[in-house]
């Protein structure tokens, strides 16, 4: 199967490991992956914040470059989310506002073939063992976007409870939001950073090392909140947990 | 809506103060998180709990799409059944109506029945112009006029106070009212229940007018319907000889059937309870037995306007079950009073920008204050999309467009405050339409990398403030792809 990498603008940016670890795991579990070098983002931030003009040529510009692919997988529950969910309203806006139905006619191929991670490993592959190896005690936040935009479930708790030598600690208050909200953070950051730090401190309570989730974006909030209040804590996405074996441990 | 609360700064410089306050974050996250879980569990005893929603959702959205018809049935058969019903374009009017009514009764008081309706346009203070009491009688109601407060939530105004607060208030206020505290009153519940009830009780005996919203309105029958949990709204409505009923337009049922949806979704939704303790319903006027004049002013202010909006309208869905506040992660640290209107919480950051318009500075802020986490579009009764409808007027924020006010469409400006946004947005979406351009900005950022700052300038600061950057890679990863290939061409 070939499958194309959207690794999302932040992660190319920011996260590159979280990129080279989806190649590698995917690569383990036998999938030809391509990284069409067109992608740049999907749009998110300008539709959230209102800008849904700004977002439609870039959502046609993602189309273009992954329309051809058989299966799109992403690391991150709310850019997946904004494929799955949001390019589908774009398309009905667009039809509401009188200009037709090319834009829903342009988008639709790429919504059902794009996957967050977790969901393509177990939907599409079929596994949840992936033969990882990560010995570290480790809590698990389901992000907004990936917990109610794309419905994860257990999905990545169960990639999780079967990596070897990995402890899985329970979130408190896990399905509460962590307070990033993408231009939220900017825009309201007092209340941002209080929800952030409640985040961080129930976190913490769980005594597990490493707090994991499939959004970078989310981790970006969280741990530099968990920086700011030296918990000694570290962010990771899953993507390298999961990529994490015996032969090559991540740190 | 009243400019009871105009003047407000915008939301997140209401919701600082707010987050800084220890008191009111905690009695915010306490009684938010007891609410929560009640509800959760009052949910999931009921099996056809998404059916239910759905049928909500549906009989509303029929209801809204024949509103016109609805509404004249509606004042067919209140007027067939002894009842007067005054029709009100917005808050001045509907209180130049109430006023006059209380007038024509000569009273100088009215009982009132806690209601969102005359909150929003601001009733008590009209009367008051006017040399007119009137005794709110919810317990928590009545703790909030007693403080000379604001309301802070829909379903329990008063959730920003605790009992301490709460026995100060009484000790202080109730002798100014009418009967007062006693002497040595402690802060336990129960003491505290029983001062207000003995105070309220010489209210209702002695009331002739009272005052009441309605939860919902039956188009067929012309009956009005109220819920709540401490019987001081049933004494309101049975006592006086004049009741008069404040309801937006968009509270009507088509049939009685269509109540039993709402009768189980309301209260599981609001207070967790299977059922509403007390459920009074009420027809027109009735011989020697009720009020024997019934007035029933049928509210617009906005609502007809917010119809004319496709993706808004689902707002008008609202049956002000509160559900939406208590999960709210944003509710909870800012608090109700952030919100500068009647309406807090994710409701009130879609109903007040719609309702109003968001011309006034809060309002335009109101559509941002949310990380669109999508927790009150999963607890809504009626499956608002609320995240949906924030950034549909988000939108309206940034670029303006086709309104309707006042019953004419009008083209909105955008708002003030947005062009760096904008020019930043344009930048970034140039940026992403040329791959290249892209990665040349990439490169340059982990090229001086080292140099980076930990904090940022102008909007930035706000996050480098509380939180700290991720440092900069020193590759982007499509240098690397292009480079190995995927790792296959060697690495490391
Ligand atoms: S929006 Fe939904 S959850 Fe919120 S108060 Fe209204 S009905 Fe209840």
């Amino acid at each position: 199967m070939r499958v194309a990498l959207f690794l999302t603008c932040v992660n190319d940016t920011l996260y590159p490991d979280t990129g080279r670890a989806v190649v590698k795991l995917l690569t383990r579990l036998g999938v030809d992956v391509d990284f069409p070098s067109g992608q740049t983002c999907c749009g998110q931030a300008h539709y959230n914040t209102g800008y849904r003009h700004e977002a439609e040529p870039l959502a046609r510009h993602f189309s273009d470059v992954f329309g051809a692919y058989e299966a799109i997988v992403t690391p991150s529950g709310s850019c997946g989310a904004m494929v799955r969910e949001l390019y589908p309203r774009m398309g009905e806006r667009a039809r509401a506002e009188g200009r037709g139905d090319t834009l829903a006619a342009t988008l639709a191929p790429v919504v059902p073939k794009t996957y967050e991670l977790t969901e393509f490993l177990v939907d599409v592959l079929g596994v949840t063992d992936v033969g990882a190896y990560y010995p570290h005690k480790v809590t698990y936040h389901p992000t907004c976007h990936g917990l109610r935009g794309l419905g994860l479930g257990e999905r990545p708790r169960r990639l999780l409870q079967a990596v070897k030598g990995l402890e899985l600690a329970e979130l408190p208050g896990a399905d509460e939001c962590c307070g990033f909200g993408g231009t939220f953070a900017l825009k309201n950051p007092d209340v941002s950073a209080a929800m952030g730090a409640d985040k961080v401190r129930n976190a913490e309570s769980t005594g597990a090392e490493v707090l994991c989730a499939a959004d970078n974006s989310c981790l970006m909030h969280i741990g530099g909140t968990m920086a700011r209040l030296r918990t000694g804590m570290r962010p990771v996405h899953i993507a390298e947990i999961l990529a994490s074996t015996e032969e090559e441990p991540a740190v | 809506m009243s400019g009871t609360y105009l003047g407000m700064p915008a939301f997140p410089e209401a919701a600082r103060e707010a987050v800084g306050n220890a008191t009111l974050r905690g009695n915010l996250r306490h009684a938010t998180h007891t609410i929560r879980a009640k509800r959760a569990k009052a949910v999931s005893e009921v099996s056809d709990w998404a059916e239910l929603r759905e049928a909500g959702k549906r009989i509303k959205d029929h209801t809204l799409r024949h509103l016109d018809r609805y509404l004249v049935q509606l004042e067919e058969s209140v007027t067939a059944a002894g009842g007067v019903v005054h029709w009100a374009a917005d808050a001045d009017e509907a209180n130049e109506i109430v006023t006059r009514l209380v007038k024509m009764t000569g009273e100088p008081e009215a009982v009132k029945v806690k209601s969102m309706a005359t909150q929003e346009i601001g009733l008590n203070e009209a009367l008051e112009a006017e040399g007119i009491r009137a005794y709110e009688t919810d317990l928590a109601e009545l703790i909030v006029q007693l403080g000379k407060d604001r309301p802070s939530h829909i379903l329990v105004p008063a959730i920003h106070r605790n009992r301490g607060e709460i026995r100060d208030i009484f000790t202080r206020e109730m002798s100014e009212w009418g009967r007062p505290a006693p002497e040595g009153l402690t802060d336990t519940p129960a003491e505290l229940a029983e001062t207000a009830r003995l105070h309220l009780r010489e209210k209702f005996l002695r009331a002739r007018v009272g005052i009441s919203g309605a939860n919902f309105m039956v188009a067929e029958t012309g009956t009005l319907v109220v819920v709540e949990s401490e019987g001081n709204g049933r004494m309101c409505l049975t006592l006086p000889e004049t009741l008069i009923s404040v309801v937006g337009i968009e509270k009507i049922v088509p049939t009685w059937q269509d109540l039993e949806v709402f009768l189980q979704t309301l209260p599981r939704s609001s207070t967790a309870e299977r059922m509403n303790p007390y459920t009074s319903t009420w027809t027109g006027t009735t011989d020697e037995d009720g009020p024997q004049n019934f007035h029933l002013v049928l509210l617009d202010n906005g609502r007809t306007d917010t119809l004319a909006d496709e993706v808004g309208r689902q707002a008008l869905r609202c049956i002000r079950c509160s559900a939406c506040l208590n999960v709210c992660p944003v509710y909870e640290r800012a608090g109700g009073h952030a919100y500068g209107s009647v309406y807090p919480g994710p409701i009130g950051a879609i109903l007040s920008p719609q309702l109003r318009g968001t011309g006034s500075e809060i309002d335009a802020s109101l559509p941002y204050a949310s990380s669109l986490c999508g927790a009150c579009y999963e607890v809504c009764p009626v499956a608002i999309d609320i995240p949906e409808v924030l950034v549909h007027l988000r939108e309206r924020v940034v670029q303006g467009g086709e309104v309707t006010r006042a019953g004419n469409k009008v083209v909105l400006r955008p708002a003030k405050g947005h062009a760096a946004e904008r020019a930043a947005m344009r930048a970034a979406r140039w940026a992403f339409l040329h791959p290249g351009a892209l990665r040349t900005g990439q490169r340059a950022a982990s090229r001086t990398r080292r140099f980076h700052p930990r904090t940022l300038p102008g909007p930035g600061r706000a996050w480098s403030g509380t939180r700290e950057l991720p440092p900069v890679p020193a590759e982007p990863f499509r240098d690397w792809w292009q480079r190995t290939r995927g790792g296959k061409d060697g690495d490391r």
